[in-house]
């Protein structure tokens, strides 16, 4: 079991982690979902008793970050965001090379690195050096030593990250083998929505150093209520914002209008979407200020979660709507990802 | 020095034998697998072993032979006078020291690679202590430089150095206390250095310095003052003095009991120096 208490991280007058407060089940897939710069690994970081916090603390499986340092290290395995095994050796001396780090008896040092090679599916490369590895199989390799000393907590930090999506699929399939064939508990950090809501139990969400929902992403998504109708405006004409906000929002099936002028999309939250579209139309109809082009209807998504609770929660910090900080939240993770892409 | 390196982390469970025993012994294997992982890629960069064995061959062969030819630049020091040893025997305690400072500081400061590659943050999130990260790592220099220095003693027959058994055991012990000394040096520079351009500070600040102020190249006996105190400041001055002793039989301005005491201090106190960086090291 992980809690987490008051935990802040400043660098200088930056503060990477704000008032964290987690608490994390036995044998859960616990999700971080975040943008990048969010504070995911600076977290994973701090539980690992890698980085010191500025305040707060933390145990895992009962031993406090602060206090017992070493107690911590010997009871986790980490995956970090980059892989970070010996180019040089080999992955099986790779595994040697941790088993005696973490001092894995003897008699079960070879039992246990077959049993984890075997695990994610690298016993037949086992004597290949790693620079001839795939990134794929670095990951897996990656979690393969995470998981040599049996430890009851893992950490993976964004664990496809950088991967293609076949291979992201194989990830998964190996994450959700794991979980099955090893009693553990599992914190992963991740920026796409779809992987936190296959693979997780519950799912905090962070957002500029807050945890800013946390729930099962079922829940979350029900939590929005009812369907997402998405439709494209044409772009040429005039959309009266104010006006269509105010109509909408009059409605007592609309939970949340979101109109963006500048793309021309328009995202209503609503109850009972195919009875209640017609009504929506009308009314768009009626304004005379714009021209719907294409029509969508689906379920919510955790980006239509995010997408809630970031909003919120600056609009609640700043107490007015700052337009730039506006947009940035508002374009989800995906095409906030999208800035750092290519690093 | 090992009661400097346990204090601090683990001083209260010196009190429970058993515990402590056990615990040493965990220490040992993981101090063994860090060695074991520094050996084996030293074994692998064959380009680390070529390019480490050429300079000091080089200078042995080009600077030995050429320098040594002209006879009048040397005849009036004091261990050609009385003795038949020529320039590249008198230089080639020297260039093993060469040898030993290029692998072991060189050695110490690939920790930098270690670090970007996020090697170093897998060792350092392991329940290891940091005196034995340091220790392994300080243990596989000494090993990458007795190998380097192994080729060049091989050389020495060529160019008719004798040795004998006894000799060849101080030989091995000051290398050891040379490799042990520069690879905390380099280890320290290295635990301190976030990117890999100070590298090459290292290469023109520390390398070359070293070597050049050992009286590798020249006799101590007559120097100026402002040269003789940088040779009194620099650790390899003793070690190239004691190998000359043992190799040659030359006793320079320094006793030999001299050499080896200097050697052991620097030895500890650059370990202890070292240690203590590693403790302090940032992990991530
Ligand atoms: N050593 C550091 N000094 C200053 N700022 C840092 C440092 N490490 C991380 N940060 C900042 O902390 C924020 C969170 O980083 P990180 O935890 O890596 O985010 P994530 O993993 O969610 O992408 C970023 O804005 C980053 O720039
Ligand atoms: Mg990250």
């Amino acid at each position: 079991m992980i809690t987490i208490k008051n935990l802040y991280k400043k660098y200088d007058n930056v503060t990477v982690l704000n008032d964290i407060n987690i608490k994390v089940f036995d044998n859960e897939v616990f999700g971080l979902l975040g943008p990048n710069g969010a504070g995911k690994t600076t977290l994973i970081h701090i539980l690992a008793t890698l980085i010191k916090p500025t305040a707060g603390t933390a145990t895992v499986n009962g031993y406090d970050i602060i206090k017992n340092p070493s107690e911590v290290r010997s009871s986790i395995g980490i995956v970090f965001q980059a892989p970070s095994s010996d180019d040089m050796l080999s992955g099986y001396e790779n595994l040697k090379l941790h088993s005696l780090l973490y001092a894995v008896p003897k008699e079960l040092r070879e039992k246990r690195i077959s049993e984890v090679l075997e695990l994610v599916g690298l016993t037949n490369r086992k004597d290949d050096q790693v620079k001839k590895y795939s990134g794929g199989m670095r990951r897996r390799l990656e979690i393969a030593r995470g998981l040599l000393h049996k430890p009851t907590v893992i950490f993976l930090d964004e664990p496809t990250l950088g991967l293609d999506p076949s291979s992201r699929e194989v990830m998964w399939k190996y994450i959700n083998r794991l979980v099955k064939d090893e009693k553990i508990t599992l914190i992963l950090t991740t920026h796409y929505m779809e992987e936190a809501d296959f693979l997780c139990d519950r799912i905090g969400i962070i957002d500029k150093g807050m945890i800013i929902a946390l729930d099962s992403p079922t829940q979350l998504k029900e939590g929005l209520g009812g369907e997402v109708i998405e439709m494209e405006l044409a772009k040429k004409k005039y959309v009266d914002k104010e006006n269509i906000d105010r109509l909408l929002k009059q409605c007592n099936f609309v939970r949340k209008v979101d109109l963006d002028t500048k793309k021309g999309s328009l995202l209503i939250y609503v109850d009972d979407a195919s009875h209640n579209l017609p009504a929506i139309l009308k009314i768009l109809n009626n304004t005379n200020s714009t021209e719907v082009e294409s029509v969508e209807l689906r379920s919510p998504t955790l980006n239509d979660v995010f997408l809630k609770f970031a909003q919120r929660h600056i609009t609640r910090k700043q107490g007015h709507d700052d337009e730039d900080d506006d947009n940035d939240s508002e374009g989800g993770f995906m095409e906030r990802y999208a800035q750092y892409g290519n690093k | 020095m090992m009661i400097m390196i346990l204090k601090g982390g683990l001083w209260k469970d010196m009190l429970n034998m058993e515990t402590n025993n056990k615990w040493i012994e965990l220490e040992l294997v993981k101090l063994y697998a860090i060695w074991l992982r520094e050996f084996k890629v030293f074994l692998r960069e064959k380009s680390r072993l070529i390019a480490s064995t050429f300079t000091p061959l080089l200078w042995l062969f080009v600077i030995g032979e050429g320098f040594g030819a002209t006879t009048d630049l040397f005849g009036t020091a004091r261990f050609a006078a009385d003795t038949n040893i020529g320039y590249q025997q008198f230089i080639f305690p020297g260039i093993i020291c060469m040898s030993v400072i290029f692998t072991s500081v060189f050695f110490g400061s690939y920790i930098i690679w270690d670090r970007k590659f996020d090697f170093l943050k897998s060792v350092m999130v392991a329940p290891v202590s940091r005196t034995t990260i340091f220790l392994g790592k300080a243990f596989g220099g000494m090993t990458t430089s007795l190998i380097q220095a192994a080729i060049l003693l091989i050389v020495g027959f060529v160019i008719g150095i004798h040795y004998t058994p006894l000799s060849m055991v101080f030989i091995v012990i000051i290398i050891l206390l040379l490799s042990f000394t520069l690879t905390s040096l380099g280890l320290t520079l290295g635990s301190h250095m976030e990117s890999l351009e100070g590298f090459q500070l290292i290469v023109s600040f520390v390398v070359f310095p070293l070597f050049f102020l050992s009286g590798a190249l020249f006799p101590l006996d007559n120097l100026p003052t402002w040269l003789s105190i940088l040779t009194t400041l620099d650790p390899v001055t003793y070690a190239v003095g004691a190998l000359r002793e043992v190799m040659l039989g030359i006793t320079g301005i320094n006793s030999f009991a001299m050499n080896i005491g200097v050697l052991l201090l620097s030895a500890v106190s650059l370990g202890t120096v070292g240690v203590l960086s590693f403790r302090r090291m940032r992990a991530v």
